[in-house]
């Protein structure tokens, strides 16, 4: 192990060298893919794509969802055969298309997929060791030394999960993290190597998105190069060293990151010029339209807050921290232990209180997960959004699917859905515009409390400027609007006043100027510092949560 | 709004690259899918008539054919209610059994009138219905495990309540089930009709879309302020009363109960509906597509009879039917997904 932490150290120097005098000139890159393409059933989706990766180099793969950035990834990752035509350099020599299985693994690459690739029944041992079990006993898997092995890659990364513990009990941070790890871990002793991480901060922390970069910057300086995906821009300023950008199955161009600012990033991956992510600042000026007094459920302990007519209210915090709870307990679907919440001039007892009442009384609620609880993947895209307003096409005995096909391509082209078709399956849109769609479903029951979990979560830019803005739509037509995000940048924006949680309680409350991301992030961090200290006095108050 | 008329250019390219609409807007695949059971049906039927001109393309054949397994595929549309729905229902067959049996027991050998009966037998099919609901919904059990326990449950409890051929059944029922319309026994109308009451229930009622909607993901129908739990427990139901139905409209074909018969109708029934999904509205459990399924099902299984290959076929054409379909359909599925 010792020894071999030399060698690497040696190498890394060595990439050192090659990089700063690479771009351009002699050196050989790691990767050298050349016209790499992708047909599926007569769909192109990647097309003619050169890709040159130095070693050591942090490379960002930017595009709109659809662009093709994630068949590229699988194209490297034998998952997808490329169309003919293409070819592939590793480390000067010529590998045969398609990769088989083994192949990537073989070449030194390891790769992190959106969905993350993990199987919920396995154990986090096997999970770690698959495929790569010890077998000094010969058939035999040495448990104990296995358990032990995964331990310290565990403690090395800062994951407290049992080794024993199934996947599928895990909350996503942590199989996030898991899944970087195994793919990180795959790459050790490896000199010249490739790590792709296709969305990686999806479902991180903003603690968990520094310990990845700092994992990032500790391989590439060994050498290996790194392609990080991501829709993020200040997460592909702050690590990588140049940028590729995707649009519509076309390679865009590369570019040293430094070189463009935000909004020339966005233009090349838009293809046009966004004017402004956020809309104008709007201004709440109506009364009091909903109270929540006294919630408590399971990760919520005694939260009350009010909400005016036309305000955009943002909960926020550090993941885990009770925020994400608040819109699925006002909505009637969270195990509510005990709260009220007056709405309509009605006072509910949220712990009796259903979804079915909610949508009666003029909720809606946008799900962070689009495909588990926002939409039907496999119904079309018109038995989505009508789904809240189908009572509205019954007439004489019949459901008017003509009227009701009618109406849903209205709204596709309204809400800028691509592509506006009604009978298209609903999991195959991308997801900003799934996100677009539902918007659209409900905004068609015209709501007058709008409850939003992450509605920004892996969607891109151009769909994202629209959210905001149907958004602030709503709220300059009167509706009350309650968004938990974890996006400290949006809220800050979009927001009128922003409540932080912690452990499960509001800690602080911003708006007007002192509502600023530097603020967000501060009332977050901060507090889990002062945290460390409290938790030291008063012992297990409430750290069990 | 200029943002809008820009995004939309940026969207042609990957559209453009494809040849210009005509033969590439015809999803071919799709329509082979859709239509491709009936060209198979229709491809035996002229297979059949070739091996066997004499006995096959026959007037007797057609109504055997269309009349027979009228049942089935009566006892077929009442479990699309609880699939469509997401939930399996094993125990059809069981309620399909014990009310055949309640039949015989009660109008002959005690003499209950054939309307009362009819009616207790169906209260009988809508209350094992209530009671999978219960075990799935309030307990939490799945689906196809409860079901499975039930439907053995109500099999056995036939055999306890009357294990005998029981001979007898009023006229009233039997003529209702076998009187000749057209040729064809009025099972068979029933049937249809049946099917067709399905078909736009599921196509053209919001009841309809919901069963389907809570059956792809239950997640958005209770947050789209779906009644879930009262729909689901409709649909099981709907599927132990139809059951039950089917039982009934067995006594009256065969005018005698018996305990051993039905059991042996939940494999035609769960082929015929996984076939059925294939068909017409491929990916989704349907009520022409079943209708389709089931009567070419018959259809084989009548020709190779006429063949001379009896007994053990049956099983390995229904069997091997519910395997091709259900592989069918996952192919199917990942392709639409895509």
């Amino acid at each position: 192990m010792g020894e071999s932490e030399t060698e690497i150290e040696l190498e890394g120097e060595a990439m050192e060298t090659t990089r700063q005098n690479g771009q351009g000139t002699a050196a050989v890159p790691f990767v050298r893919a050349r016209g790499l393409g992708k047909t599926f059933a007569g769909k192109t989706v990647l097309q003619g794509v050169d890709l040159d990766l130095m070693s050591g180099e942090v490379r960002g793969l930017l595009g709109q969802n659809g662009c093709g950035k994630s068949t590229l990834v699988k194209i490297l990752s034998g998952y997808h055969a490329p169309d003919p035509g293409g070819s592939l350099e590793v480390h000067g020599e010529e590998i045969e298309l398609p990769l088989q299985g083994g192949d990537s693994a073989a070449l030194g690459m390891s790769f992190v997929h959106q969905d993350l690739g993990l199987v919920d029944s396995m154990t986090v041992a096997e999970t770690m060791l698959m495929g790569r079990y010890d077998h000094r006993l010969g058939w035999r898997i040495p448990w104990k030394y296995e358990h032990r092995r995964v331990r310290e890659m565990l403690e090395s990364f800062d994951i407290s999960v049992r080794t024993d513990a199934r996947i599928g009990d895990l909350d996503e941070v942590d199989q996030a993290r898991l899944a970087i790890l195994r793919a990180i871990d795959r790459l050790r002793g490896v000199k010249a190597g490739l790590l792709v991480l296709d969305e990686p901060t999806a479902y991180l922390p903003k603690d968990g998105v520094d310990q990845l970069f700092a994992a990032i910057r500790e391989v590439s300086a060994r050498g290996v190069a790194v392609i990080l995906v991501t829709h993020r821009l200040d997460e592909v300023a702050a690590i990588t060293d140049r940028v590729t950008v995707l649009r519509d199955g076309k390679l865009i161009g590369t570019h040293d990151t430094a070189s463009l600012s935000e909004d020339q990033m966005i233009e090349k991956i838009v293809g046009f010029s966004l004017d402004k992510l956020y809309p104008d600042h709007h201004e709440a000026t109506g009364g009091v339209a909903v109270s929540v007094r006294g919630l408590r459920a399971a990760t919520i302990d005694d939260v009350s807050f009010d909400v005016r007519e036309g305000e955009i209210l943002g909960v926020t915090g550090l993941l885990g921290m009770g925020y994400e709870e608040v819109p699925y307990a006002m909505f009637g679907d969270a195990p509510v232990e005990d709260g009220m919440l007056s709405f309509g001039g009605v006072e509910r007892e949220l712990s009796s209180f259903s979804a079915r009442e909610a949508v009666a009384a003029g909720m809606a609620l946008l799900p962070a997960d689009r495909l588990a609880n926002g939409g039907a993947g496999e119904a079309t895209v018109r038995e989505n959004v009508t789904l809240t307003s189908l009572s509205s096409y019954f007439s004489g005995g019949l459901l008017r699917v003509g009227r009701e096909r009618n109406a849903t391509e209205a709204m596709l082209d309204e809400f800028d859905v691509v592509p506006p078709e009604p009978e298209r399956v609903f999991a195959t849109l991308s997801g900003g515009n799934q996100q677009k769609a539902l918007l659209g479903k409900w905004f068609a029951t015209s709501p007058s409390l709008l409850l939003l979990h992450d509605p920004t979560r892996g969607i891109d830019v151009g769909a994202k400027k629209q959210v905001f803005l149907r958004i602030k739509e709503a709220a300059d037509a009167g509706a009350s609007v309650v968004i938990a995000s974890p996006e400290y940048e949006d809220l800050a924006h979009i927001c009128d006043r922003v409540i932080v949680f912690r452990d499960g309680r509001t800690v602080a409350e911003l708006r007007g100027g002192s509502l600023t991301e530097e603020r967000l992030l501060e009332q977050c961090y901060v507090t889990e510092n002062e945290r460390g200290t409290t938790r030291a006095g008063t012992s297990s108050d409430s750290s069990e949560r | 709004m200029s943002v809008k008329s820009a995004e939309k250019e940026t969207v042609p390219p990957t559209g453009g690259a494809e040849p210009p609409s005509g033969l590439s807007s015809v999803d071919w695949p799709e329509l082979a899918s859709r239509y491709g059971l009936l060209v198979v049906w229709v491809a035996i039927i002229g297979l059949f008539a070739a091996l066997l001109p004499d006995t096959f393309p026959t007037t007797a054949t057609l109504q055997s054919i269309l009349g027979s397994q009228a049942v089935l595929l009566v006892l077929t549309i009442g479990m699309l209610y609880s699939l469509r729905a997401g939930e399996f229902d094993l125990s059809v067959a069981g309620v399909m059994s014990l009310s055949l049996v309640l039949v015989g027991y009660l109008n002959v050998l005690h003499g209950w009138p054939i309307g009362l009966t009819v009616l207790v037998a169906l209260g009988v099919g809508a209350l094992v219905g209530l009671i999978n609901a219960f075990l799935v919904i309030v307990v939490g059990v799945e689906s196809i495990i409860a079901t499975l326990g039930m439907g053995t449950l109500l099999v056995g409890a036939g055999v306890g309540i009357n294990n005998s051929v029981t001979s007898g059944i009023s006229p009233t029922l039997v003529d209702a089930a076998t009187t000749s319309l057209f040729g064809l026994p009025m099972i068979f109308y029933y049937a249809v009709a049946l099917t067709l009451i399905t078909w736009y229930v599921f196509s053209y009622t919001p009841f309809g879309r919901y069963l389907y909607v809570i059956g792809v993901n239950r997640n958005v129908g209770r947050l789209s302020g779906l009644p879930v739990n009262r729909i689901r427990t409709s649909a099981l139901i709907i599927t132990g009363v139809l059951s039950a139905l089917a039982g009934v409209l067995l006594a009256g074909q065969l005018g005698s109960s018996s305990p051993n018969t039905a059991p042996a109708y939940l494999l035609p029934a769960f082929a015929g509906a996984f076939l059925g999904s294939t068909v017409i509205s491929p990916g989704r459990f349907n009520a022409i597509g079943s209708f389709i399924a089931v009567y070419f099902l018959v259809t084989g299984i009548t020709g190779l009879n006429l063949l001379g290959y009896t007994g053990w076929v049956e099983q390995v054409f229904y069997g091997g039917s519910l395997v091709v379909a259900v592989a069918f359909s996952v192919v199917l599925g990942r392709r639409r997904l895509r």
